[in-house]
């Protein structure tokens, strides 16, 4: 079975679940246009690759673009009218347990455990979630456990062209981050290990939703590249401790290059070969955190971001940025990747805010058109199977292609020390970005983990309180943080605002309601994928660890 | 580790005591205990060291010393009076479910009452009253329940109509009541002063007072309290009394020898307001209004008021965690329900002027029930602790029982319900207690209506067959941890109608359990009853046999093979428990006492078997699971499994055999049922208990077999005239006063405990007499059900109380057994009960003010049983009589 998600959105009454067997018959399905899928079809099954093709080439429509062109109340109307045949019009509102289902569809908790009572980790735990635009969605999160080393790995992953690239990305990168972190003594007793047959040491422990899958099919192969990167880091040993900053960089090329190797090698199975081409011809952006103790390193590539969550002494949050997008907005990346190519194509490189005009990152795993040279892009794709032959957008070389590769997935890594009012780090995929600012998504994740009430205690003090000013301000107090209890996850609560959030900052369920029964076709024009992960600090062990060590 | 944790905790209590504390900041540290110079040096021994000088402290002292022992020594941590006890409330309510409890408030009351007088020291006692609010019909079924209780123990008290209410507290809205209860004599008093006269006269008394010290930890030798250790150097002692309140939990795990103490503190808010513009008149009610979960007082012509949420918040888990300390703050969002509930009730205080919000944690324990007693583990060890937010109205009463237990060795009242050794280790897990005190807190306000079971604590102790059980529709109880069956939901009943079968009328699972009567009387049933306590005894030598003769009231020196009901009396013949003993071989024996028996039982058989390494004595409960076949069909389940001949000339009744059923060897069978019907126990080892009750199950088919519950039982054995210990029985009742006389040989050729009392009662009679009511007027469909504690009149006058009921399922009337006392017209002095004089009276059974007249027996329904067995008859001989 190829490892396709039925991630629809459960949004109308007869919308029918994508069975996977179908498959095979996607290509043949005629993909209507974008614009004109006004009317839904539920017979129309997207595959990674299709999908990708008639909906966002690359975010060539990018979605403020399309709010423009359509005001939405009056495609909602449209689109109303157009169903008034199959549905009455009252289902459309979805009511809030709908709603919430939705939301919580896809979320996931992890609670560091706690030994006699105690948790000595310096994080709590975390909390992710995923919304859904495309069909299927095409972000990808992962969060593990080192377990031969110290720490805990979490990132967000955001696909673009398909979701292959992200999902080798989520499966893959963790494995090559630990395997850069261990120390040579380690490297060598897994090696003898699998060379002798026995049992390996466990190296990560995956913090996974049900939904979170691994391609069982591929992980012979996966493990094949990641053994010979082992093989080479013991014969490299250069007997240094393990720099982190150093072993992120290192994985996050080699894990690359791995993309890139196996596509150009290919594989004796159809399957699996095709696999490899998509992954490779498919891209992904990376924000990976590991946390060790009080040092926090956030390793990315792309334009996903990771923010710190900081409640001041005022108990106010601020938020603090812990990586820089790469794409057009950062001078910096700008100025990058024009020293990396002759002058001539300074013109050429950057159009439309996009690298050569065609891609908004300007970091990513995968995505060969803007890494291999034209030869071995027609090479590749002449010898590789005839899906890879039939599709318009692996066989388009972009314009102005001269001096490849264009592009990198080399991170920019950040340490930071971790103190006591650093609360949470949010990581998060362009989709929450897009919708809210920082400083909004400091505040309410602060917020919520903390519970509105703990934050301002009321005191009566010295002032002059009768009991009937004190009901009616906790009367209105409890009316305010009703909606925070909806949510057990914090990820959840923030997807909650990003969607549902009005112009005065508060959900609005009639908005909520209306942007998650979009259908999957017109979802992608008003929202992005969005993945968030808030992890949770422990103030107390990182208090203490700072104590120590001053 | 230990010592700096009560240190820091002394601290805590210090700011809570101390008004002046928050403006004492950087300087904490150099003020506290050790900087002062402590004017009296602690002395190197004494009888009595009393840890902690709150109510509870200063209370045992006080009647120590009233008692005679006056080498007594109390230690506080902080200053007296300046933990709970100064942030309580300060009501003295005497409105209480359990007689006990009852006894213990209404003796508090009057202490205080008389306190200023003897001691000069101000206690602020103000005799205000207290009016219960009822909201709902049901609310006040329970409130007449209470109300018929303290009415017979000549507690002034009157259910009212809602206008009675206005009248006696023109701010209560009435406009959503339908009646209340007034009791008059209820009092206001300032508890940190209640707690400083006690002190005071404690202190005139010899007893010796230490503030500022603080106990770090308990000295054991050999099982015994040897002395204490404190901050400011050892005291030797016989005797520890740990009335540590919120720290008792913690400082029972601070020796080498763990007490375990199982409570758990919550945080509790009350509200202080300014005085109204009319200040409240000092004598005004206090109010209670449960439904609204909160109580109203007086305070200082303003009101006090606080509650008892839904959510509380429980702290100190952890116990040493200082963080949590920080958060005693005033939470007002937490409030908000309680001040709703305040403003609903009294709307003209909207305008009131708010003083403060006080946040004062009390302790709470797993059955709502204050802890009292003697350790199990510890020889010496005394507790008194965990209130339940009713320490004021406690304290009296309560440092009395304890004082009379420590000097007489008993208390004057049956205290098992509060007694240390209801609860083991197994209530003694930090999460247990953190999730069941949050269910017991709000239960304070609950309504207390028949047969409630606790939601949290659940699933800690079961039997290999839970799961079994559970798939066929089983419904749980628990005791002492333990998984009970209450009964089978049939395939098809409406499940959530039934678990919200909370009602003080007939409860819906009536026709389940009547079912499950009737299979038992008709074919055979099977009941998991692997709950109850089994101990084996055994010695190389007659050792054995000998310390069982003597400890028990019954001749034990039976064939090899022979069940024995007998009592384990104490020195006044009363029951401290109530079992079967089957004699296994020559040298040893196996004993099955009720479960909640485990660590009281044990600690008794501890203390007074002899020191002895021949003498072993092993609890098995875990080792077994027992199976009980009721019904006339059992023998035919057995014989078939078992390929065994069963006939009474075989296995006679009272008989125990270790055989084979089905696949499974080595089971031990004995032909008791626990409710007078035929049958046999199984004890089952717990690998085979799946097999067997497989076996059974599907050997009994042809037979009509079905899974029954405990309800069933309780209706068996209560119609045949049954008394369980814990229920029927207890340490204040002898085997004469419940016609038990069979299970007592007197003239067993060598003594045992509580003979010479029971010799003394056969000579002069007894006081009080186990008796059994048939109500007769009473409607099973619409009239209220009878529970426990309901009082009994014989010819208009009060006689005793009830102690279990059930409905006979053949009687088809509800069946009461209770305690009928004789008592002087003139007098009230307790006169012989004759049978005579049970069987000359036209009793009525009062249930919440409402009485139904009842048959009284004093024997069984002899058609009730079918004999079969010639053993049973002769057990059954006495009754014959009538």
């Amino acid at each position: 079975a190829i490892p396709v998600r039925s991630s629809r959105l459960p949004l109308l009454s007869d919308a029918m679940p994508a069975p996977a067997h179908l498959f095979p018959l996607i290509r043949n399905c005629e993909i209507s246009r974008l614009c004109s899928t006004v009317c839904y079809c539920h017979h129309k099954h997207l595959c990674c690759l299709s999908s990708h093709f008639a909906h966002s080439h690359f975010r060539y429509a990018p979605q403020k673009k399309f709010v423009a062109l359509y005001r939405p109340k009056e495609n909602f109307n449209h689109f109303i009218h157009a169903r008034d045949y199959a549905s009455t019009p009252q289902r459309f509102y979805l009511t809030p347990p709908q709603v919430n289902s939705i939301l919580k569809a896809n979320e996931y908790s992890f609670k560091v455990p706690e030994f006699d009572g105690k948790n000595v980790s310096s994080v709590l735990g975390f909390d992710s979630n995923q919304l859904p635009a495309n069909a299927p969605i095409e972000d990808r999160r992962s969060a593990a456990t080192c377990l031969q080393t110290r720490g805990m790995l979490l990132g967000v992953f955001d696909g673009h062209a398909g979701c292959a690239c992200a999902q080798a990305v989520s499966e893959r990168l963790f494995y090559y981050i630990a395997v850069s972190l261990l120390p040579h003594e380690t490297l060598l007793e897994i090696e003898n290990a699998v060379e002798s047959g026995r049992a390996l040491l466990p190296i990560l422990q995956w913090h996974k939703h049900p939904n979170d899958y691994f391609s069982k099919e591929a992980s012979k192969l996966y493990f094949n590249s990641l053994r010979t990167y082992w093989q080479e880091l013991i014969d490299l040993n250069s007997g240094e401790t393990t720099d982190v900053k150093e072993a992120l960089i290192n994985a996050f090329k080699r894990l690359d290059n791995d993309i890139s190797l196996e596509a150009q090698v290919g594989d004796p199975n159809s399957f699996l070969n095709y696999l490899v081409l998509r992954v490779a011809f498919s891209g992904a952006t990376a924000c990976v955190a590991h946390v060790d103790g009080v040092d926090l390193h956030i390793a990315n590539t792309g334009d996903s971001r990771a923010m710190l969550g900081v409640q001041e002494e005022d108990g106010s949050w601020s938020a603090v940025n812990l990586s820089y997008d790469h794409n057009a907005q950062n001078e910096h990346e700008v100025e990058r990747v024009k020293m990396e190519h002759p002058k001539s194509e300074e013109k050429s490189l950057v159009k439309q805010d996009r690298l050569l005009g065609l891609l908004m990152p300007f970091r990513a795993f995968g995505d060969v058109k803007f890494k291999w040279s034209i030869e071995l892009q027609k090479r590749v794709i002449e010898s590789g199977p005839d899906q890879l032959n039939d599709n318009e957008y692996t066989k388009f070389i972009p314009p102005n292609y001269h001096t490849p590769p264009y592009l990198t997935a080399e991170p920019e890594v950040i340490h930071h020390r971790l103190r006591p009012q650093d609360k949470f780090l949010v990581l998060a995929t362009d989709g929450l970005w897009e919708t809210m600012h920082r400083q909004d998504v400091a505040r309410i994740v602060g917020e919520y983990l903390t519970g509105v009430h703990h934050q301002q205690p009321i005191a009566v003090g010295g002032y002059k309180v009768t009991l009937g000013q004190m009901h009616g301000l906790l009367t209105e107090r409890r009316a305010r943080i009703s909606s925070v209890f909806e949510d057990q996850n914090a990820a959840t609560h923030l997807i909650r605002h990003a969607v549902g959030n009005n112009e005065f900052g508060t959900v609005d369920h009639e908005r909520l309601s209306k942007m998650l029964s979009l259908p999957e076709e017109l979802a992608r024009m008003y929202r992005d994928d969005i993945t968030i992960i808030v992890v949770q600090f422990n103030s107390h062990v990182i208090g203490a660890c700072q104590n120590e060590e001053l | 580790a230990a010592g700096m944790f009560l240190r820091l905790l002394s601290d805590v209590r210090w700011r809570a005591a101390d008004p002046k504390w928050r403006r004492m900041t950087c300087s904490r540290r150099s003020t506290s205990s050790t900087a002062e110079p402590h004017p009296v040096s602690l002395p190197a021994q004494a009888r009595v060291v009393i840890c902690g000088g709150g109510i509870m402290g200063t209370s045992v002292a006080y009647h120590l010393s009233k008692m005679g022992w006056k080498d007594v020594v109390l230690l506080e941590q902080g200053r007296l009076a300046a933990g709970s006890t100064r942030f309580c409330a300060g009501i003295v309510s005497t409105a209480r479910h359990a007689s006990v409890e009852l006894k213990m408030a209404d003796y508090s009351n009057k202490l205080y009452q008389q306190l200023e007088q003897e001691t000069g020291v101000k206690t602020g006692y103000t005799r205000t009253g207290s009016v219960s609010l009822a909201q709902t019909q049901d609310r006040l079924i329970s409130l007449k329940r209470i109300a018929s209780s303290l009415n017979v123990m000549g507690i002034p008290c009157e259910i009212i109509t809602p206008k009675q209410v206005a009248q006696l507290h023109p701010l209560i809205n009435i406009h959503d009541l339908v009646g209340a209860m007034y009791v008059p004599e209820d009092a206001l008093v300032s508890s940190a002063n209640v707690s400083l006269a006690l002190a005071t006269a404690a202190s005139r008394n010899g007893v010796q007072i230490h503030e500022r010290t603080s106990v770090s930890h308990v000295l054991v030798q050999k099982g015994r309290v040897t002395g204490v250790g404190t901050d400011r150097g050892q005291i030797q002692c016989q005797y520890f009394v740990n009335c540590a309140g919120q720290w008792a939990y913690e400082l029972g795990h601070s020796g080498e020898e763990p007490v375990n103490i199982p409570l758990h503190a919550c945080e509790h808010f009350y509200l202080l307001t300014h005085p109204l513009k009319e200040p409240l008149a000092s004598n005004i009610p206090t109010v209670v209004d449960p439904d609204g979960r909160i109580y109203i007082r007086n305070w200082q012509g303003g009101i006090l008021s606080g509650g008892f949420e839904k959510n509380p918040k429980p702290l100190f888990t952890e116990g040493r965690n200082q963080l949590e300390i920080h958060n005693l703050q005033e939470d007002w969002d937490h409030f908000e329900p309680l001040l709703s509930a305040l403003l609903r009730r009294m709307p003209d205080l909207e305008a009131l002027q708010i003083m403060q919000l006080v946040n004062c944690p009390e302790s709470f324990t797993p059955d709502m029930r204050c802890i009292m007693g003697e350790s199990p583990t510890v020889q010496g060890y005394f507790v008194l602790a965990g209130m339940n937010s009713a320490g004021i109205s406690y304290g009296g009463g309560a440092g009395k029982y304890l004082a009379e237990w420590m000097v007489n060795g008993y208390p004057s009242e049956n205290v098992w319900p509060l007694d240390l050794k209801r609860f083991g280790t197994l209530q003694s897990s930090r999460t247990f207690l953190r999730h069941r005190v949050m269910e017991v807190m709000p239960l304070m306000c609950d309504l207390k209506v028949p047969r409630w079971d606790f939601q949290t604590g659940r699933q800690l102790r079961t039997s290999p067959l839970y799961d079994r059980l559970d798939a066929q529709g089983a419904r749980w109880m628990e005791k002492h941890g333990f998984e009970r069956v209450k009964y089978f939901v049939p395939p098809g009943r409406d499940l959530l109608d039934l678990d919200q079968s909370k009602t003080f009328y007939k409860p819906d699972w009536f026709d389940i359990v009547g079912s499950e009567v009737k299979c038992c009387k008709e074919a055979v049933c099977v009941i998991d009853m692997s709950s109850f306590t089994k101990f084996e005894i055994s010695s190389t030598g007659d050792q054995a046999l000998e310390s069982l003769q003597y400890l028990f009231s019954n001749d034990l020196d039976v064939p090899v093979g022979h069940v024995v009901h007998t009592g384990m009396l104490n020195e006044k013949g009363g029951y401290e428990n109530d079992c079967s003993i089957a004699r296994l071989s020559k040298r040893s024996f196996f004993m099955i006492s009720p479960t909640d028996q485990q660590v009281h039982c044990w600690a008794w058989l501890k203390n007074r078997l002899p020191d002895d390494s021949s003498l072993t004595m092993e609890d098995v409960t875990w080792k077994y699971t027992a199976l009980n076949l009721i019904g006339p069909r059992a023998v035919d389940v057995l014989s078939e499994l078992s390929y065994a001949p069963i006939t009474p000339e075989h296995f006679p009744s009272l008989f125990c055999k270790e055989m084979s059923v089905g696949y499974a060897n080595g089971i031990r069978v004995m032909s008791i049922t626990h409710t007078g019907e035929p049958g046999f126990m199984l004890y089952i080892p717990i690998e085979y208990a799946l097999h067997v009750y497989n076996e059974v199950m599907n050997m009994g088919q042809k037979y009509g077999i079905r899974n029954a519950g405990y309800y069933a039982l309780r209706s068996l054995r209560i119609e045949k005239f049954f008394a369980f210990w814990g229920q029927d029985l207890d340490a204040f009742t002898t085997p004469m006063e419940c016609g038990r006389e069979f299970q007592v040989k007197l003239e067993k050729g060598m003594e045992f405990v509580g003979q010479e009392a029971l010799l003394e009662q056969k000579q002069n009679g007894v006081y009080k007499r186990f008796t059994m009511f048939i109500l007769e007027d009473h409607d099973t469909d619409m009239d209220l059900w009878p529970w426990w504690g309901e009082p009994i009149y014989r010819n208009g006058r009060y006689v005793g109380k009830t102690t279990s009921s059930a409905y006979s399922y053949t009687l088809e009337r509800h069946v009461c057994l209770g305690f009928v006392q004789h008592f002087d017209e003139k007098t009230g002095e307790e006169l012989v009960v004759t049978t005579d004089f049970i069987n000359q009276g036209e009793y009525e059974i009062d249930i919440a003010g409402q009485r139904f007249q009842a048959k009284a027996k004093l024997y069984p329904f002899s058609s009730l049983f079918t004999h079969r067995r010639r053993k049973d008859e002769e057990e059954l001989s006495g009754y014959q009589r009538e």
